[in-house]
C-alpha cells in the first residue's frame, strides 16, 4: 500500500523558509485555500501556514549547533487526529496515506489539534475549520502538470533539495533509500503514531592531516630557499689541517 | 472547491525579490498572480525558488505601493508625508526645467544615486550624458571592498564576477556573512557539495545562515579577518604548502622588486631595458632571477625558472627581491600565536586550518583532459586544479581594514593555486579583466563642462595617482569625494556620504538630488537620526540645504516621506529590465549570460518604470545618447532603447548580448535585432553562451579565451592577467605620498594616510573606528546580518514575510549578558559613542562573547511602508544604524567612516556597551519617530487578508 511522505534532510536544510512561503502561496489560491492572515499589516500579524520552520540552538558556546527544523503534518500511519474527530472530517486516504480534512464536514471543534502530538494542525480563524498540509494533493495528481512538476510546492521550491517526496512503503523509492542509507528517523516514535514523514540527521565531514603528510619531497621550499653558501674567503678546516 | 475553469496563463520573467535574478514562472488566473515558481530551465536557479521569491504576490498587492506622482504640499515639512498628486506631465515639466538649467550652468549640481537597482548601465549612462560626476549605485555601502580587493589582485571577484566551484571542490571555507550574494545558486551548490562529502568550514562571529550546516564553525572576533588570513599565509609559506608552479607562471611572485630605498623606483618592479611592445596594458617586461643561469632574465623566458625567495643584485648594483620574498617577510611576524590573540581563534586551530587547506590543495589535485594554450604559447594537455574554495562578501568587506583583508584572502587563494581552476575559484564573464580594469573617470574638474557629457566614465578603476578625479589642489571633484586622495580607489562611489556632504556644502553645494530605490532616510544610511535632520535642514535664508529632493520608488518609505517630488516606480512584474553585460550580468562559470524581465501584469495605477522616466528625461533634455542628429527623440521607450542602443554607432554592442543581428543570428556583437525581446521571451528570458571547454578555465592566461574575449569586445587587451601578490598599483600611490616619482602628489595633510594604507602587501591594522574608541567603555563589537527570508531590505512590508520576522532582537552570548546583569528577553540599551538604542536582548550560544548582533532592517519608523504605527517593526524592531556614524573625527577634521583605500562603508566596526533598561521605562524601542502618513493614492491596508487569486474562479 502506498504511503506518500516527505523526507527532510537536516544535513542540508539552511532554514531559508522557501518551503514555508511557497506552501502558503500555492495553497492559499488552491483547493485548500484561502489561507487567512489576521492583522497582515498591523501589530502581531498571524496567519495560517501549513508548514513552518523552527530554529533552535543546541549545545553551549563554542560547541553550538544552530538547527533549522521544518515541520508540517507528518501523515502518520496511525494518525491520532482521525479517531477523535466527531464528524469524520479528519481522515486518512486509503490509496496514498495522505491525512486530509474535509472542510464540509469540519465543525472546527479542534479535538484533532489537541490529539496531534506534533502541533501541525492550523485552525483557520476566518473559515472556522481545521486546515493542514495536504501534500499538495491538488498538484501531485494533476494531469495538466508535466510529470516533473507533480510534486508538493515546498519540494519544488526547496533550494537545497532538502525535501524529498515519495512512497515510503516502496523500498526502491528515493525516500526509502534516503531513510535507509542516512539513518532517517521519525519524530517521537514512542507515541506509536508511526509518522510517515522522516528526518535525516546531520553528519560531519572531517579531514585528518597527519604530521608526516605535511611535508613532501617536492616541498617547494627546497627549490626556493637558497641554502646559505659561505664565501670562499671565510675560514674552513682547509686552513688548519694539512693531511 | 473549484467549480469553473478560470483563464490560466504562465509567463516567464526574472525575479527581483532579492538580487539573485532567478528565472521565474508567473502563473496568472484571470489576470491575477496565482503562483510564482522557479523556472527549471533557467541557469541561475534550475527550478528552485526562495522564501522571498515565493512571496512576490504579497509585494505585488502590497498596501505600501505608490500609485501616483506626488508633490510635497506647499508649506509642509519634509518627512511629514504631506503630498498632493500631480500628473506625470507636471512632474516631467518640473524636472525638465530644473535639470535643463543645471546642465547648462553647472551639471555637477545634479546628483543621481541609486540603490541595488540592477540597471546601472542605464542610470550610469544617463549621469554621464547629463555631464554630472555625481553618480553611484549602492556598492560603496555594500561590499565594494570585495570587488576592489580581489579585482586589484586576481582580476575578478565573488558573486556576479566569479565564485567557488563547489561542484569539484573538497574543502569550502566561508568567511563572514555572505549568504545573500548570491543566495539560491549558493544554496543549491552547498547542498550538493555536502552530499558529495565535501567539508564545509564557516568562519564567522555568528552561527546562522549557511553556517548552521557547516561541518565546523570557527567563531572569530569582527574586524580581525586580516589577522587570521595573514597567519594562514604565514603557515602555508612556512610549511611549503604553496603551489609553486602556479605562482611562478601565473602570478607576479617571481618578479623582482627594486629594494633600494634611496632610489625613486623603490618598491617598483624592475624592468627589462628592451622597450615594451606598444599598446600593451601591462607590458611583460619585468624580470625574474633565473635559477639555472643565476642572473636576471625577462619573465616567462621559456628556458628560465625563477627564484621565488632570496635577495639578488642586478649588474648595475641595484638590490632586488622577488615579490614572493617580500610577501614572506611581510608575514614573518604574523604567526598563528599572534593572530590567536587578535582573532580569539586558538593558534592550533589556525595551524590546522592552514594544513587542511594546503594538504587538500596539494594532494587532491584534479586533472581534466582539456587541452588549452597559455598566453605565452605553451600548450597544455590538461587543466588541473586544487579543490579548495572560499566565499566571502560583506562580513569581510564592511570594515575599514577590509580592503587589505580581502587582498590577503585573494593571495591565500592564489598561494593554494585555486584561481580559475576546477575545484577552486572560477571567473564569470566579463571577468577576468586587466588589473585594474580599463575604465577611467575624468582626471579633473575640466571633465565636467556645462551642456556636455562627462569626459570620462562616471565610475572607474584608478591605476595610478594621475587617474584620480581631483582638482589642482588635490581636492575632490565629486560630492561624495570618491576617487580623491581621501578614498582613491572608491570604485563604486560613496553614497553613504552624499547627504552629509551635500548638507554641509563640502566640497560644494548641490541643487537636485535624485535617489532611486534606496532608503537613505532609514536602513541604508549611517547616523540615521542626524541624516534625517539634514534632509530637512534649512539655511539662514530659510531654504533647504539640499534644495530639491526627488525620490523614485515603488513603495512608500521613510525616504519617500522626505521627497519634494515622488515618482512611483513599478514592481518587477510590471516592467522590462535588462540584466546587461554592460552592468552586472548573470554569467555562469562556463560562459557569459544575460537576462531580461518582461511585464506579466500591467502597471498599477500611474506607476511608470524608472527606466521610462530616464528615457523621457534624456529625450526632453536632448542628451546626445537619447537624441537623433536632427535633434529629435531617438527612442520611443525603454524596450526600444534596449533593442536599438549601441555603445557607439555601428559598434554592435548593446544592452543585450543574445540574438543580435537582423535576424537574431549573432551573439555578443551584431546589429540591433528588432525582434530581440521576442527571442528572449521564447528562451526563458535568458541568453547563455557556453564557451568551449578549453576556454572555461585559466582565463587570466588562456590565450584562446582572451583572444575570443577581445574579438567579442569584452576586453580591449588579450594580455595575460598576472595575479598581483605584490601590488605595484598600490605602491604607485604610496610613492606619490612619499614624494617620489613624477605623478600627482596628495595634499600634505593626507600624505601620511595614503603612504600608510597604500601598502603593496596586505597588513593588519585595527579598524579605524576601533582605533578611535575607548574599548574599555565600549567593549563589544556590534554587527548585523540579514535573514534568508528578508535578503535585501526592500520587502519587509510583505504580509507573509513579516510574519517570519516581525521584529528583531539583540542576540547576546549568555556569559556576556549575565556579566551585564541582563536576563533573556530583557529590555536593554545598546550604546556606542555615537548614539543609543533601546531594544530587547535574546540569549544566544551561537555568537562569540565579544560580539552582539541583530537582523538588519527589520525595524521601521512608525507608519512607514503603510504598516500600522503599532506594528511590531516600529514598536519593538530597531535599527543598529543609529549607533553607527558616517564620519569619524580625525586630526585634520572629519573623515568618512570608511576604508581609507576604497571608501567602503565600515558598518561592522562599531563598538558598543549594553546595559539593562530601567524598570519604569516604556517597553518600546527608542528612538521613535513621527508617524509617516499614508500617501495619496496608496492602497488601504486590509485588516484581514484572505488572498485567493481571481476569486471569481472559486
Amino acid at each position: 500500500m502506498t504511503q506518500l511522505a516527505l523526507v527532510i534532510d537536516l544535513n542540508v536544510c539552511v532554514g531559508c523558509h522557501a518551503c514555508v512561503t511557497s506552501c502558503k502561496e500555492w495553497n492559499t489560491s488552491g483547493e485548500a485555500g484561502p489561507l487567512v492572515d489576521l492583522r497582515p499589516y498591523d501589530a502581531d500579524p498571524t496567519g495560517t501556514f501549513f508548514n513552518r520552520v523552527q530554529t533552535f540552538e543546541v549545545g553551549e558556546y563554542p560547541n553550538t549547533e544552530t538547527v533549522h527544523f521544518p515541520k508540517s503534518c507528518l501523515h502518520c500511519e496511525e494518525p491520532p487526529c482521525v479517531p477523535v474527530c466527531p464528524t469524520g472530517a479528519s481522515y486518512k486516504r486509503e490509496e496514498d496515506g495522505i491525512v486530509l480534512v474535509d472542510y464540509d464536514k469540519c465543525i472546527g471543534c479542534k479535538y484533532c489539534s489537541w490529539a496531534c502530538p506534533y502541533g501541525v494542525r492550523e485552525v483557520d480563524a476566518k473559515r472556522k475549520v481545521m486546515t493542514k498540509c495536504t501534500l499538495c494533493v491538488d498538484r501531485i495528481y494533476d494531469d495538466e502538470l508535466p510529470e516533473w512538476d507533480r510534486k508538493p510546492a515546498c519540494v519544488r521550491a526547496c533550494p537545497t533539495n532538502a525535501r524529498l517526496f515519495g512512497d515510503v512503503h516502496d523500498p526502491d523509492s528515493e525516500v526509502s533509500t534516503a531513510i535507509r542509507e542516512n539513518g532517517g528517523y521519525q519524530l517521537m516514535p514512542e507515541w506509536g503514531t508511526k509518522p510517515a514523514n522522516h528526518y535525516l540527521p546531520r553528519h560531519k565531514t572531517r579531514i585528518t592531516v597527519r604530521e608526516d603528510e605535511l611535508e613532501r619531497s617536492d616541498n617547494p621550499l627546497r627549490i626556493d630557499s637558497k641554502l646559505p653558501k659561505p664565501d670562499r674567503d671565510e675560514p674552513s678546516l682547509d686552513d688548519v689541517t694539512s693531511w | 472547491m473549484m467549480t469553473q475553469t478560470p483563464a490560466q496563463e504562465v509567463k516567464n520573467t526574472t525575479c527581483y525579490m532579492c538580487a539573485c535574478r532567478c528565472g521565474i514562472r508567473v502563473h496568472l488566473r484571470d489576470g491575477e498572480v496565482r503562483y510564482i515558481d522557479g523556472n527549471p530551465d533557467h541557469p541561475i536557479n534550475k527550478g528552485v525558488i526562495c522564501a522571498k521569491g515565493s512571496s512576490g504576490i504579497m509585494k505585488q498587492y502590497s498596501p505600501a505601493r505608490l500609485t501616483r506622482p506626488l508633490r510635497r504640499k506647499q508649506g509642509a515639512e519634509r518627512g511629514a508625508g504631506d503630498f498632493e498628486p500631480i500628473s506625470w506631465e507636471e512632474a516631467f515639466s518640473m524636472l525638465e526645467e530644473r535639470l535643463a538649467h543645471l546642465r547648462e550652468t553647472d551639471p555637477k549640481k545634479f546628483a543621481l544615486f541609486t540603490g541595488r537597482d540592477q540597471m546601472q548601465a542605464l542610470t550610469g549612462l544617463f549621469a554621464k550624458q547629463f555631464g554630472t560626476p555625481n553618480y553611484a549605485a549602492h556598492g560603496g555601502f555594500c561590499s565594494v571592498n570585495m570587488a576592489a580587493g580581489m579585482i586589484y589582485t586576481i582580476g575578478g571577484s565573488f558573486w556576479e564576477f566569479g565564485g567557488p566551484d563547489l561542484e569539484r571542490s573538497k574543502l569550502f571555507v566561508m568567511i563572514g556573512t555572505a549568504e545573500d550574494h548570491h543566495s539560491n545558486p549558493l544554496k543549491i551548490a552547498i547542498s550538493k557539495f555536502k552530499r558529495e562529502g565535501g567539508r564545509f568550514i564557516s568562519i564567522n562571529p555568528v552561527r546562522t545562515g549557511y553556517s548552521a550546516i557547516a561541518d565546523e564553525w570557527v567563531p572569530i572576533r569582527p574586524g580581525t579577518d586580516s589577522a587570521l588570513l595573514l597567519a594562514l599565509i604565514h603557515e602555508i609559506i612556512a610549511k611549503g604548502l604553496y603551489d609553486r608552479d602556479f605562482l611562478v607562471r601565473y602570478s607576479n611572485g617571481g618578479q623582482l622588486v627594486n629594494v633600494d630605498e634611496a632610489n625613486d623606483e623603490f618598491g617598483m618592479f624592475l624592468r627589462d631595458d628592451v622597450p615594451a611592445a606598444d599598446g600593451c596594458y601591462d607590458p611583460q617586461d619585468k624580470l625574474w632571477w633565473d635559477r639555472r643561469t643565476d642572473r636576471a632574465v625577462r619573465t616567462h623566458n621559456a628556458d628560465a625558472d625563477p627564484y621565488l625567495l632570496g635577495e639578488f643584485r642586478l649588474e648595475d648594483g641595484t638590490p632586488a627581491k622577488p615579490a614572493f620574498q617580500l610577501l614572506k617577510e611581510r608575514v614573518e611576524e604574523y604567526t598563528p600565536e599572534w593572530a590567536s590573540r587578535i582573532t580569539g581563534i586558538p593558534a592550533d586551530t589556525i595551524r590546522r586550518l592552514a594544513h587542511e587547506m594546503g594538504v587538500t590543495a596539494r594532494d587532491q589535485r584534479i586533472e581534466l583532459p582539456i587541452a588549452w594554450t597559455d598566453s605565452w604559447g605553451v600548450e597544455h594537455e590538461s587543466v588541473t586544479g586544487n579543490p579548495v574554495s572560499f566565499h566571502a562578501m560583506r562580513g569581510l568587506a564592511a570594515h575599514s581594514n577590509g580592503f587589505h583583508s580581502i587582498r590577503a584572502l585573494a593571495i591565500l587563494m592564489s598561494l593554494l593555486g585555486t584561481i580559475d581552476r576546477p575545484g577552486g575559484f572560477r571567473h564569470k564573464a566579463p571577468f577576468p579583466r586587466p588589473i585594474p580594469p580599463c575604465a577611467r573617470t575624468p582626471k579633473g574638474p575640466e571633465g565636467v563642462q556645462p551642456g556636455k557629457p562627462l569626459d570620462g566614465m562616471v565610475l572607474g578603476w584608478p591605476a595610478e595617482p594621475d587617474d584620480l578625479f581631483v582638482d589642482d589642489q588635490g581636492g575632490p571633484v565629486r560630492i561624495d569625494k570618491a576617487f580623491s586622495w581621501e578614498y582613491p580607489l572608491a570604485v563604486h562611489g560613496m553614497m553613504h556620504n552624499v547627504i552629509t556632504n551635500a548638507w554641509r556644502g563640502d566640497p560644494y553645494k548641490i541643487d537636485t538630488l535624485l535617489i532611486f530605490m534606496a532608503n537613505m532616510a532609514w536602513n541604508s544610511t549611517m547616523n540615521t537620526v542626524e541624516v534625517r535632520k539634514m534632509l530637512n535642514d534649512k539655511d539662514e535664508n530659510g531654504e533647504y540645504r539640499i534644495p530639491f529632493l526627488v525620490v523614485a520608488d515603488a513603495f512608500q518609505s521613510e525616504m519617500t516621506a522626505f521627497a519634494d517630488l515622488v515618482l512611483p516606480d513599478t514592481t518587477y512584474l510590471e516592467r522590462h529590465d535588462a540584466m546587461s553585460m554592460l552592468d552586472r550580468p548573470i554569467s555562469e562559470f562556463d560562459g557569459p549570460a544575460d537576462s531580461v524581465r518582461i511585464p506579466v501584469v500591467p502597471p498599477k495605477g500611474e506607476c511608470k518604470p524608472f527606466q521610462e522616466v530616464l528615457i523621457e528625461l534624456g529625450s526632453r533634455l536632448k542628451l546626445p545618447a537619447f537624441t537623433t542628429p536632427e535633434g529629435t527623440r531617438k527612442y520611443r521607450d525603454y524596450p526600444d532603447f534596449v533593442v536599438n542602443y549601441e555603445t557607439e554607432p555601428g559598434s554592435g554592442i548593446g544592452f543585450l548580448a543574445g540574438w543580435r543581428g537582423k535576424g537574431g543570428e549573432k551573439a555578443l556583437r551584431g546589429e540591433p535585432n528588432p525582434n530581440q525581446w521576442e527571442m528572449y521571451a521564447k528562451n526563458n528570458c535568458v541568453y547563455h553562451h557556453e564557451l568551449p571547454k578549453s576556454y572555461q578555465y585559466m582565463r587570466n592566461w588562456n590565450k584562446g579565451y582572451l583572444e575570443w574575449s577581445q574579438r567579442n569586445r569584452i576586453t580591449r587587451y588579450a594580455e595575460p592577467i598576472l595575479i598581483h601578490l605584490y601590488s605595484e598599483v598600490l605602491m604607485k600611490f604610496r610613492a606619490a605620498a612619499q614624494g617620489k616619482g613624477t605623478s600627482r602628489r596628495p595634499p600634505a595633510h593626507l600624505a601620511e594616510r595614503v603612504a600608510t594604507y597604500f601598502d603593496p602587501l596586505p597588513f593588519h591594522y585595527d579598524p579605524l573606528e576601533c582605533q578611535a574608541t575607548d574599548k574599555h567603555t565600549y567593549p563589544l563589537a556590534a554587527i548585523t546580518q540579514r535573514p534568508m527570508a528578508m535578503y535585501h531590505s526592500w520587502d519587509s512590508q510583505n504580509a507573509w514575510l513579516r510574519q517570519i520576522h516581525t521584529h528583531n532582537v539583540l542576540f547576546v552570548n549568555p556569559i556576556t549578558a549575565k556579566n551585564a546583569g541582563i536576563e533573556d528577553d530583557d529590555w536593554i540599551w545598546v550604546e556606542s559613542q555615537w548614539g543609543k538604542v533601546r531594544c530587547m536582548a535574546k540569549y544566544s550560544e551561537a555568537v562569540e562573547p565579544g560580539t552582539v548582533w541583530t537582523w538588519n532592517a527589520i525595524g521601521k519608523a512608525a507608519g512607514a511602508w503603510n504598516l500600522s504605527p503599532k506594528s511590531n517593526e516600529a514598536r519593538k524592531g530597531f535599527l543598529l544604524n543609529h549607533l553607527i556614524s558616517e564620519e569619524l573625527p580625525g586630526d585634520q577634521g572629519r573623515i568618512s567612516n570608511s576604508d581609507p583605500v576604497t571608501g567602503q562603508a565600515s558598518w561592522y566596526d562599531v563598538r558598543v556597551r549594553i546595559y539593562k533598561a530601567e524598570a519604569d521605562e516604556p517597553k518600546i524601542t527608542s528612538p521613535q519617530f513621527d508617524t509617516v502618513k499614508p500617501f495619496p493614492g496608496q492602497p488601504k491596508r486590509s485588516r484581514i487578508l484572505n488572498f485567493f487569486a481571481a476569486k471569481g474562479g472559486k
